[in-house]
């Protein structure tokens, strides 16, 4: 599964959202009788090819009482089928060279195999069959849910940062699905059935929820070809009708505190930023992709430069923004002070800036900066057969054109400084702000290393 | 990308035999070793410099290799800090350090058109050249390493990890974390940084990588101007060599976690090491394939004990580590760290499968076009070649290595090398419970 709130993850989207392809290599787009889309994307680099098959259900399809459904269903799509034995799937691509792996976020699930070009078909077989065929065994699934369980508490449990960005979306989110967490409440962990994931199966995994990607050293209609010969034959589904849950009017600024046993404070502040609709005309959701670049775009973005190394009031500090996502978002701010600092003092440098950006427009040269690292990365990202699949994938199945993409960096180059100036106004207001703080507890009262610590031979 | 020689394509079993990249190779008159793979259908270039600098050449000053490379971009000639990011950010390229045990990295990923080229090529040479290591900078990088360090001291999986090399590595220079310690990062001085510098930073204990869209005139160009000016210097010398431990050792520590982290391991092989192809394959079933590994089917697939267990090699200049570990609920964790050892022990008794070799040996051979399916992964292969003075060939004999190791061998190599009664042991977990994992 993905986590959410990371810096890493963070840059990744911004990246992720700066495609375009080089103009000589369309995505080429087919439909199947059966809803299912297939889009193909030609790389022919190297002698490789990725295969992803992309679902329109994440954690926020998920109801109360069941959160966890999809990520766990993830889990057990690697557990056989009528035909194939639980593992087998596994092995086979194994056999076949190949790299293979899923994901699971808010917005949706994706299945993933690397091979060697010529092997293209062996995964389409084996993702039509289990797209229908998932055979969910009740003892699989009890060992299964063990594991996920064991998932959560390295990723959550024990990670206390990770449990603080765990409980700011909680906070964050009132209504919205968006406030559980993509992996599950452990106690709806523990609670989970083989029922519950059959059902959640039956009701999500069908070709008109799904999306076909192939990225790579391939022929187009070849894959077309082969993408109608597995999954042409599988029945569609009625879908539920979508209840969109949308979040509640934020009236004020929300705080909370999350104490675990810690050494670091750490700070987390979001601002509701709704979902802005992609329009020619509407530039919202691109100023916004630039002035977190502005912040946090590279070392000598304002973060870095002024409160990493001039304020010297953190120790790292980065933002987090998606500009495309299924349901209201948040711009995301999170750092840990600089050793000597407060959280408060932290806090109160960030807002300055925010200030700042809301008072002075920036200057033209941040604002080229930003420009010039778009168009670098368009061309960088062409580097990954599977990071350009992945985009134009995260995209579809989070109900936009795949094309956006392609004019995202035509989009970048057009913001303005007063676009700027405009969004920071507008979205980045105490009224629609929570924000959390990690408290650290002592490890235990005493520190691990001096303590518990002996190094003495077996028997 | 790598020229595909012969393509045979027949429907599904097509399988495509394609040459490893062809690697030019020669060197600055300053002793610089220069490898070159061209790379002309993106117009980018990347480029990784590797100097024998890293934490293992610390000597008593551990965090002096880490701090080094990081300060490296805190100012250079006359530029200060702001002015470096300016200059690498306003021409979108991407420049970083990084120091681990082995290696020091100094990296540039630019656009080739030479008005972004051009710049980044001479702000990354003066950094390479004439790094100032600024006071103010050092004071504030240090602070910085020093909340790195208890950043790690709140994740069980760091704590264990660190553990596990002091232990493995005792007096040797792999034993301390790259980054330093608290009490080794207070002592260190400015001063420390500009002879580690001046020592290390050194044409003939360097390698320069280049991959991308430029030819060999202009590949030859850029790695005379980023370190033909450095002086020529010596090698880092030899390091010592790593003692076997004589007997098995556990190491517990407490930490409130939920979960307990379980590493075993021993001191293992060398990049050059004769070994390395049977042990590689082997613990490829052992535990070095994900979910279809012996390991990961006995703990988590058969029993649903953990997410992530796993064993690896990591070949190093001297013995690098062999390392097995998961992590699971404590009241599982004597169960768990049973089933590693057992799994280990019946492997070294009866070695692989014919059907498990047969498919480790496809699924590394048959994967081998994805190991180099980009610059990013080329410069990565390059760079080790280099820095571990692989032959040039390393990639075009990989596979038919591969293809001749038999079950005879892997089982031969793990009973020589590999020593389950003398391997150290390394629990991080709620205490009460980790004492109880003790057999």
């Amino acid at each position: 599964m993905l986590r959410n709130l990371s810096r890493a993850a963070a840059a990744a989207f911004l990246c992720l959202s700066g495609t375009a392809a080089l103009a000589d290599n369309p995505v080429h787009s087919y439909d199947l009788d059966n809803g299912m889309k297939i889009l193909v994307k030609e790389d022919h680099r190297a002698p490789v090819v990725t295969s992803m098959v992309w679902y329109k259900v994440g954690s926020s399809y998920e109801h109360d009482g069941q959160t966890g459904l999809s990520h766990a269903l993830e889990h057990m799509m690697f557990k056989g089928t009528d035909k194939h034995p639980p593992g087998e799937f596994s092995k086979i691509i194994a056999a076949n060279g190949g790299r293979e792996n899923a994901f699971t976020s808010r917005d949706f699930t994706a299945y993933f195999q690397n091979l060697e070009k010529g092997r293209l078909e062996i995964s389409l077989e084996l993702e039509a069959d289990r797209m229908r065929h998932l055979k969910i065994l009740d003892d699989e699934f009890a060992k299964e849910i063990q594991v996920v369980i064991e998932e959560r508490r390295m990723r959550t449990e024990d990670e206390p940062e990770a449990l603080t960005s765990e409980r700011f979306n909680a906070a964050a989110h009132v209504t919205s699905p968006y406030h559980n967490p993509v992996i599950g409440w452990m106690t709806d962990l523990d609670q989970m059935t083989a029922d519950d994931i059959r059902s959640w199966y039956q009701t999500w995994y069908a070709p008109n929820n799904a999306t076909l990607v192939v990225a790579g050293d391939v022929n187009p209609e070849e894959v077309y070809r082969l993408a109608k010969k597995h999954f042409g034959p599988l029945q569609p589904s009625v879908l539920p009708k979508s209840k969109l849950r949308t979040e509640v009017e934020q009236k004020g600024e929300r705080r909370i505190t999350v104490k675990a046993p810690a050494e670091l404070p750490y700070l987390i502040m979001g601002y509701q930023t709704p979902v802005i609709p992609v329009t020619d005309d509407n530039m919202e959701p691109y100023a916004l992709a630039v002035l977190s670049s502005i912040l946090d775009g590279g070392n000598s973005a304002r973060f870095a430069k002024r409160l990493v190394r001039e304020q010297q009031v953190a120790a790292s500090v980065g933002t987090g923004y998606d500009s495309f996502s299924r349901l209201d978002s948040l711009f995301l701010i999170e750092g840990n002070p600089a050793q000597g600092k407060t959280i408060a003092e932290l806090e109160k440098a960030i807002r300055a800036e925010i200030k700042r950006l809301q008072s002075d427009l920036v200057n033209t040269d941040e604002l080229a900066r930003v420009k010039a690292q778009v168009v670098a990365s368009k061309v960088y990202e062409k580097d990954s057969v599977f990071y350009q699949a992945m985009q134009i994938g995260s995209l579809i199945t989070q109900g936009y054109d795949w094309k956006l993409g392609d004019q995202y960096a035509d989009k970048i180059q057009q913001v303005t400084a007063e676009q700027i100036r405009d969004v920071a106004r507008k979205y980045l207001t105490d009224d629609r702000l929570t924000v959390a703080v990690l408290d650290p507890q002592p490890l235990d009262g005493k520190r691990p290393g001096h303590s518990g610590a002996a190094n003495m031979p077996l028997r | 990308m790598f020229r595909i020689l012969i393509v045979l394509t027949t429907g599904l079993s097509a399988i495509s035999i394609q040459a490893a990249p062809v690697i030019q190779h020669w060197q600055t008159d300053n002793g610089a070793r220069v490898y070159f793979v061209p790379a002309p259908e993106l117009p980018m270039v990347d480029i990784r410099i590797v100097f024998d600098a890293a934490s293992a050449r610390d000597g008593d000053k551990p965090g002096v290799a880490a701090m080094t490379a990081g300060l490296l971009e805190e100012g250079a000639g006359k530029l200060n800090a702001d002015q470096i990011a300016d200059r690498f950010d306003s021409i979108g390229a991407d420049f970083g350090t990084a120091s681990l045990r082995d290696m020091s990295l100094v990296s540039l990923r630019s656009l080739t058109d030479a008005r972004y080229l051009q710049p980044a090529l001479e702000t990354m040479t003066l950094i390479l050249t004439q790094p100032s290591f600024p006071q103010n900078a050092f004071d504030r990088e240090r602070k910085r390493a020093l909340i790195g360090l208890q950043a790690k001291k709140q994740s069980p999986e760091a704590i264990a990890d660190e553990a596990f090399f002091n232990a493995l590595y005792g007096d040797h220079p792999y034993a301390h974390d790259p980054s330093g310690t608290e009490q080794s990062l207070k002592k260190l001085t400015r001063n420390d940084l500009i002879k580690h510098h001046k020592r290390y930073y050194v044409g003939s204990n360097a390698i320069i990588t280049i991959t991308g869209a430029v030819d060999r005139a202009q590949a030859e160009k850029i790695a005379q101007q980023l370190i033909g000016k450095l002086p020529t210097g010596e090698p880092a010398p030899a390091l010592p060599p790593v003692k076997m431990g004589a007997q098995a050792v556990r190491v517990t520590k407490n930490f409130p976690s939920t979960q307990t982290h379980l590493l075993v391991g021993q001191a293992a092989i060398t990049r050059d090491d004769p070994d390395y192809f049977p042990l590689y394959v082997g613990n490829h079933i052992l535990g070095g394939s994900g979910l279809v590994s012996r390991l990961s089917d006995e703990i988590r697939e058969k029993r649903g004990l953990s997410y992530n267990t796993y064993s690896y090699f990591s070949p190093m200049r001297e013995a690098g580590p062999f390392q097995m570990g998961l992590q699971t609920r404590t009241d599982q964790a004597t169960q768990a760290l049973e089933l590693l050892q057992q799994t280990l022990q019946t492997f070294m008794n009866d070695g692989p499968t014919a059907e498990e070799l047969r498919e480790a040996k496809q699924n590394i051979t048959g994967g081998f076009a994805l190991r180099l399916d980009s610059n990013k992964k080329i410069i990565e292969n390059i760079a080790a070649i280099g820095f571990y003075n692989q032959p040039l060939d390393y990639l075009d004999t990989f596979n038919a290595k591969i293809e001749a190791v038999t079950a005879e061998q892997i089982k031969d190599a793990f009973k020589r090398r590999i020593h389950p009664d003398k391997m150290l042991t390394v629990i991080v977990g709620a205490q009460a419970n980790a004492d109880a994992a003790a057999p």
